[in-house]
């Protein structure tokens, strides 16, 4: 309370400045300090009532994604299990053999191993893990860690009996490569390259080729179920925002009426419809319109996903489109007709342009929501309408690589952020309306 | 009344009917003619079918019977776009994607002018609101005065020769709506053009317009200039609507051609104007500005009726003063009078007697 103590002639009573030139309240304190003060209870009634949720988000939303996002990157299972191998293999030049001493070593390792409770062992989790880079790795070192109690010096020999991959610097190389606690291996994967001899990094074969068709193919799939959306819901949108409230609310049930049944049914039933003998082919067969020999593939292929995904996505293409439209007064288009412009040209300089930000949230709502799916394409997507996420969960539940999934889905997860900034870019995300 | 024929006007509504659900009439039998560079204002409560007759005049709605003509043509069939009429719409409807310039350059940019015309035109209006320094804004970033101006500009700048206004100065504050009334009546008598104006605000019809048409229940009750409005309203429904009024209901007593006597329900006998009462007998209620009612009897003359009143409440207002009186029965019978050196001010609880000169006192139908 410096201003307090100022004497009359520093301060005179209505001064709104003390002497650095800062406002001041009528009694002297700062008014930044005093604003500060009054605003204090209000924040912290303002936290509280977030606090709940951002706890639930921070423990069950970010954290599980950040740690995801580690597992893609963290490697610890050669640096636990051969200390000592990767100690002596800090100077060999990855040509040729590595010496009788590397050996040793490894017998040590294993050796260590061995004694340690069945639960804490680190060979079995090393020969998975080398399993990824080199398949046959993990037959190797299951095979080799059950002998080597009788194994006897020199070491390299008894291991090269034991698994003929000991015997080639290939196995070695790949040891030494992942003897750090980190590795970009997982990202490398599912880019669809690898490590050569010379440990560059280089394509895949041909034939490996697999993540970057299917995120190339998972991207065209979502544009593709956006524009369906888009298609088929802005009509829709467009005449539920011209009826009348009451009209409007009833129709508004319809296209809700999705959201409410389950999805396995919702996709079940697709699958009733489309399939070979199902309702749609032998409708069409009857009418005549194809012949009962070449009955159309309309599900277990992209088709089948597109249209699922379309019908269960539509809400959140007509809801914000909906919103935004009904904010729209009639009088603009009468306002644009009064002015001259045909209905074709009022509608297209006049209302459209108006309907932009819920096109926008609509399309990123839906994109980003497909880009991710996972039950649909799963059930009616067969071989070529699968989609990125599929992959994920097969390596999440199947393979049980996580360090790939965890890759897949980082890739996936940053791929979405940088379209939703480019998106903001564009056309800027505060104007969207979510509904 | 209108001076012209039904007919020669630069637009006549001819029998004009509206109905939107096929059982009820939202404009009956509606006849009007508006002469060229006229200034008319539609003038009624809300439901009374004056905004459905301006929307069917600029096309938005389909007259279910009847003919519209503008400058001798039937325009019932031609779409809104081609009938070039400029209007000007309650919430001005400014584009919101498009500048100031753009709103503007959107009627000439549809008519296919050039660039440099419509970037002279556009000029020009925007001057004619003073706001050419305006171009580049958004209308969001606007006050609401300014975009009223600039709706205006709007519906002049493709140079209509008739502009349709609906409620233009509603969502407007007092003082920016006066001085708006005043620019929009200066800008149309400047620009000659004819110009249709709806409003539910009875000062702003009187201060605007040439004639002013009183709708109420899907027909014109009257139409006639301002002073004649409001100083001979034809029935009840006008004279309530229009200005301050103070009625009283009784029967008549005694028809003398220009002059007539009323029995008031009390007893009391007044002298009144017939105006739309017929015979001796009937019941009427007659109507008085709170202007014209005199409690100086020396101003009035000597055979008048005087008739008694109780002062319920004295206002001082400043310019006039407002003296509620009880007459008759009625307990919201208003008396103004000037501030004057001279003017008495009235007591509460005092009793006076008022009368008034018989042509001021008119007496009308007695709706039931």
């Amino acid at each position: 309370m410096a201003m307090a103590d100022a004497t009359q002639d520093d301060v005179q009573v209505g001064d709104t400045t003390d002497k650095r030139g800062r406002l001041v309240t009528s009694d002297g304190t700062p008014l930044r300090r005093a604003l500060e003060r009054s605003m204090r209870r209000r924040k912290l009634t303002a936290f509280l009532l977030v606090a709940p949720l951002l706890a639930f988000i921070l423990i069950f939303f970010a954290f599980p994604i950040a740690q995801m996002m580690w597992r893609s990157v963290d490697n610890p299972q050669v640096v636990d299990a051969l200390p000592r191998t990767l100690d002596a293999l800090q100077d060999w030049d990855g040509s040729g053999m590595p010496d009788e001493p590397v050996f040793a070593a490894l017998h040590a390792d294993m050796m260590e191993d061995l004694d340690r409770p069945r639960r804490e062992q680190k060979i079995g989790p090393l020969g998975i893990r080398l399993n990824y880079e080199l398949s046959a790795a993990r037959g190797a070192i299951s095979r080799t860690s059950r002998q080597v109690p009788n194994f006897e010096a020199p070491y390299a020999e008894a291991f090269g009996d034991a698994h003929r991959l000991w015997g080639q610097p290939e196995l070695w190389r790949v040891i030494k490569r992942e003897g750090r606690p980190l590795t970009p291996a997982y990202y490398i994967a599912a880019l669809d390259r690898e490590y050569d001899e010379a440990g560059n990094i280089v394509k895949r074969p041909e034939n490996r080729q697999i993540y970057v068709n299917l995120f190339g193919r998972t991207l065209a799939l979502s544009v593709a179920i956006t524009f369906m959306t888009f298609l088929l819901g802005f009509p829709i949108a467009y005449y539920l925002s011209i009826l009348p409230m009451r009209y409007a609310n009833l129709l508004m049930i319809a296209v809700l009426l999705p959201f409410w049944t389950s999805l396995l049914v919702r996709t079940s039933a697709w699958i009733v419809l489309l399939q070979q003998q199902g309702v749609l082919n032998t409708l069409f067969v009857n009418i005549g319109l194809i012949g009962d020999d070449n009955r159309l593939d309309l599900i277990y292929n992209q088709t089948g996903t597109i249209i699922a995904m379309t019908h269960i996505l539509l809400p959140f293409m007509v809801l914000p489109l909906y919103s935004v439209m009904r904010t729209i007064p009639p009088s603009y288009m009468r306002a644009a007709k009064s002015l001259g412009a045909t209905p074709t040209t009022a509608f297209r300089r006049v209302y459209f342009p108006q309907t932009l930000p819920g096109i926008g949230a609509g399309g990123v709502l839906v994109f980003i929501i497909s880009i991710g799916y996972y039950i649909t394409p799963a059930l009616v997507g067969g071989q070529s309408g699968r989609m990125i996420s599929n992959e994920i969960a097969r390596h999440i539940q199947q393979s049980l690589n996580w360090g790939l999934a965890a890759a897949l889905g980082s890739m996936l997860l940053v791929g979405v952020l940088l379209l939703y900034w480019l998106f903001n870019r564009l056309v800027g995300t505060d104007s969207l309306k979510f509904g | 009344m209108v001076a012209q024929q039904q007919g020669d006007g630069f637009v006549v509504f001819d029998g004009v009917q509206k109905s939107y659900d096929g059982e009820t009439l939202v404009v009956k039998d509606l006849n009007l003619s508006v002469a060229k560079g006229e200034f008319l204002t539609m003038l009624g409560p809300s439901g009374s079918g004056k905004t459905t007759c301006l929307m069917m005049l600029a096309g938005f709605e389909t007259a279910t019977n009847g003919e519209i003509m503008l400058d001798k043509r039937p325009i019932n069939s031609v779409p809104p776009h081609k009938r070039g009429i400029g209007m000007v719409f309650q919430n001005y409807a400014l584009f919101p994607h498009m500048t100031v310039g753009e709103n503007l350059a959107f009627p000439l940019e549809v008519r296919g002018l050039g660039k440099s015309d419509r970037e002279k035109k556009v000029k020009r209006a925007l001057d004619m609101v003073q706001m050419g320094a305006f171009m580049g804004r958004r209308p969001a970033q606007l006050s609401g005065g300014q975009q009223q101006r600039i709706a205006l500009a709007r519906a002049l700048v493709f140079e209509p020769e008739l502009v349709l206004m609906d409620e233009p100065l509603g969502a407007l504050d007092k003082q920016l709506r006066e001085h708006m009334q005043f620019e929009i009546t200066r800008l149309a008598h400047d620009l000659g053009i004819t110009t249709v104006y709806v409003t539910h605000d009875q000062t702003e019809a009187l201060t605007m317009s040439d004639n002013v048409a009183v709708f109420d229940d899907g027909r014109i009750q009257q139409l006639d200039p301002p002073d004649v409005l409001y100083e001979e309203p034809r029935n009840s429904f006008v004279a309530q609507f229009i200005g301050e009024n103070n009625t009283l209901d009784g029967v008549v007593k005694e028809i003398k051609g220009d002059a007539c006597v009323v029995e008031l329900d009390s007893g009391a006998l007044i002298d009144a104007k017939p105006v739309n009462i017929s015979k001796v007998g009937e019941r009427t209620r007659v109507s008085i500005r709170p202007e014209r009612v005199e409690a100086n009897k020396e101003r009035l003359d000597a055979e008048a009726h005087l008739i008694d009143a109780e002062v319920l409440e004295f206002i001082y207002m400043g310019d006039v003063f407002r003296t509620r009186l009880k007459v008759a029965g009625n307990e919201n019978f208003i008396m103004k009078t000037r501030n004057a050196p001279d003017q008495v001010r009235h007591k509460k609880g005092e009793k006076i007697k008022i009368g008034w000169m018989p042509k001021d006192c008119r007496a009308l139908d007695c709706p039931t």
